[in-house]
């Protein structure tokens, strides 16, 4: 092997660990950030809140929704949270509940009660892509967002409005996701997601999603208006949040099927 | 009947008016609610009535009012609830409804509840018939789809376990099935005489009526097990002395039930059965399938869902008769998801024994924040003479109906 051959090689060789290294820095720095963000979440218990569902169409005609969700926190990062949203308007739909058992990877356990016949029903989680009750916001992204659902790369940094944010790109891991991709900002100092970019099955921008108005509750930091945009649609969804009660003494039993006929 | 809901009513309504003050003076102490709706329904038939002394108006109205009291102690660990529900038709006055779907009072603990009052409780899986579901009774003269119940008085203990929930009713007075009166359609040939019901019971409408359920799931598998001993809920029929009515029987009867549910992807598959011991022999009846959902059909907003379900039933002559006996029923439920949460269900039920035919569609919209439209067309065919839904065959209808919430 002469001289020139054994350089070409060498080089080959340590541009292409060079750039695997930097791949794998990319993804471990990335995950490293969405973990960060995620544990500041951590120990929060329980939650309960009332919001107003805004939505929007493209010519600017409003309709209005007002739910409550229910939260009990799971600690484990390898189980989901468990959640209870309850509709109390459109009266039409009043009492309506959705009942989730949040898993990370398999499809999550649903139930959804009909209370104009009391009729408890388990629905299909397959659906990850759908309107949530009409809304911009797909199932995916109203069901709690776990730290493993999905594979990071870290992109770089940039200014978003007073902080700066690193910016992630998440891939889901999940099946049936309506998202190749995911563009994500988190900020450098409260270590909370500012804005989501949703890349459709296309590969082209569908949504952008802008987390405002933060509060602080002893250490837990809750947006309490989240807007989603549709760019193709011109439409939007509003969830404006109202004060959260943390630690309201929720258990698992009020987390099961059969609490749901009792809402009211 | 009537003293009994007379004596809840103004029982609730004086526990309203006392609770009234304490609420208006201290809101924090405690929640309480009101709300309801009317609704204004217009049928249209578009056959002549087949049987004498039926009304012959082509078009036919009724008002239906459902009011809810719901009301919340501060600790968060009892709740009321009062839902009357009135009808008035203007064809057909056993048509006209007084009812309490809802008026009990009730004690939540971690793992328990106790419930004294009336109340709707519903069980199943399937959608084309509910073999299962059995502690309410249908109000037959509201809808013949038999999703209109009656509240049932009861005292129920539910008990939450890590293996599952167990739930017991003690139900001490019966409700009556409602059927429509000399002048209303969906008749037999005589009308049924709600006056003059028989029982086998010697306790008549005060016999005590039990049962038990465990519903639980696992992983992609919801099941119920269920239990029940007393009076059925579905009458057969005499003829009246003189000919010109039929009088309900209500025997005793025991039935175990099952209903399964598997869920995955979207796939949802579904079974009920049932054994009872009813009026001469054991039967079982069952009915099972499945329902496939197509999310976001053609890259747009819409589910489209379609429904298979097979209906077995093993009963002879003697016991009530039932259309579900062996039965095919295909059905397409569209979803478009919109604002105004736009439905449309269509269904279709073969009788693969006699030929019989039912369709039916059901669509629904909302408008603005208060109003619901809905529109309801069901034609019947292939019934000869003798053949279960033989008396139905001119009472192919279309519903619109509006209903404001408030």
């Amino acid at each position: 092997m002469n001289c020139k051959k054994l350089v070409t090689w060498t080089l080959v060789v340590a541009v292409f660990l060079g750039t695997a290294g930097a791949v794998f820095a990319a993804e471990d720095r990335g995950f490293d950030i969405a973990a960060r963000s995620d544990r500041t979440d951590v120990g929060f218990g329980d939650s309960e809140v009332e919001l107003q569902m805004v939505l929007r169409n493209a010519a600017g005609q409003e309709s209005t929704r007002a739910l409550r969700i229910a939260t009990l926190e799971k600690p484990d990062e390898t189980v989901g949270d468990k959640s209870l949203v309850v509709f109390d308007t459109p009266r039409d739909i009043e009492g309506t509940a959705l009942l989730s058992h949040a898993k990370i990877l398999d499809p999550d356990d649903q139930w959804l009660y009909l209370p104009a016949l009391k009729r408890v029903k388990r629905i299909s989680s397959s659906n990850k892509s759908g309107p949530f009750v009409g809304s911009e916001f797909a199932f995916e992204d109203f069901t709690a967002i776990e730290l493993n659902k999905f594979d990071y790369t870290y992109v770089g940094e940039v200014p978003c409005g007073d902080l700066t944010c690193d910016v992630l790109e998440r891939t889901p891991r999940y099946e049936n996701s309506g998202y190749t991709r995911q563009v994500s900002w988190v900020d450098q100092t409260d270590f909370q997601i500012r804005k989501v970019e949703f890349y459709d099955r296309r590969g082209e921008l569908l949504k952008v999603l802008e987390l405002s108005d933060f509060r602080n509750y002893d250490g837990i930091w809750r947006a309490h208006k989240l807007s989603m945009s549709n760019v193709q649609t011109n439409k939007q969804t509003d969830l404006l949040y109202g004060d959260y009660t943390f630690n309201a003494g929720l258990a698992e039993n009020d987390f099961v099927k059969g609490r749901l006929s009792r809402l009211r | 009947m009537k003293r009994f809901l007379s004596v809840l009513l103004v029982g609730a309504f004086v526990a309203a008016l006392a609770a009234a003050p304490a609420h208006a003076e201290d809101a924090d102490q405690w929640e309480a609610d009101i709300s309801g709706s009317v609704e204004m329904q217009a049928r249209a038939f578009w056959h002549d009535p087949q049987w004498v002394g039926q009304d012959d108006q082509a078009l036919q109205g009724s008002v239906v009012s459902i009011t809810e009291f719901r009301w919340r102690n501060e600790e968060g660990n009892q709740r009321a609830s009062l839902m009357p529900v009135l009808r008035w038709d203007a064809t057909d006055e056993e048509r006209n409804l007084a009812d309490l779907r809802e008026a009990y009072w009730a004690l939540e603990g971690d793992s328990y509840e106790l419930l004294v009052g009336a109340n709707t409780v519903f069980w199943g899986v399937t959608e084309s018939v509910h073999l299962v579901d059995i502690i309410n009774q249908t109000d037959f003269a509201g809808d013949i789809d038999g999703e209109d119940k009656l509240g049932q008085p009861m005292i129920s203990l539910a008990l939450q376990r890590d293996w599952g929930e167990i739930s017991a009713f003690v139900m001490p007075y019966f409700r009556e099935r409602t059927f429509a009166g000399v002048e209303g359609r969906f008749r037999p040939p005589v009308p049924v005489d709600t006056d003059n019901a028989l029982y086998e019971s010697s306790d008549d409408e005060n016999h005590v009526d039990l049962a038990l359920r465990y519903s639980h799931y696992m992983g992609d598998i919801d099941i119920g097990v269920s239990a029940f001993s007393g009076t059925s809920r579905e009458p057969r029929f005499v003829p009246a002395a003189d000919g010109q009515s039929l009088l309900p029987v209500y025997d005793q009867i025991d039935q175990v039930g099952v209903d399964l549910q598997y869920t995955r992807e979207a796939w949802l598959w579904k079974l009920e059965a049932i054994v009872r011991d009813g009026v001469s022999q054991s039967f079982a009846a069952a009915v099972g399938g499945f329902e496939y959902t197509m999310y976001q059909l053609g890259n747009s907003s819409s589910d489209v869902g379609l429904l298979l379900e097979y209906q077995y039933d093993g009963r002879d002559e003697f016991e009530p008769v039932t259309i579900s006996d062996n039965d095919v029923f295909v059905g397409t439920r569209l979803a478009l998801n919109d604002i105004q949460d736009t439905a449309v269900l269509a269904g279709f039920s073969y009788d693969t024994d006699t030929g019989e035919t039912f369709v039916n569609i059901e669509a629904e919209r909302r408008f603005g924040e208060d109003w619901f439209g809905e529109l309801r067309v069901r034609a019947f065919s292939g019934a000869e003479q003798g053949e279960s839904t033989y008396w139905l065959q001119k009472d192919d209808y279309v519903q619109v109906s509006v209903s404001r919430y408030f």
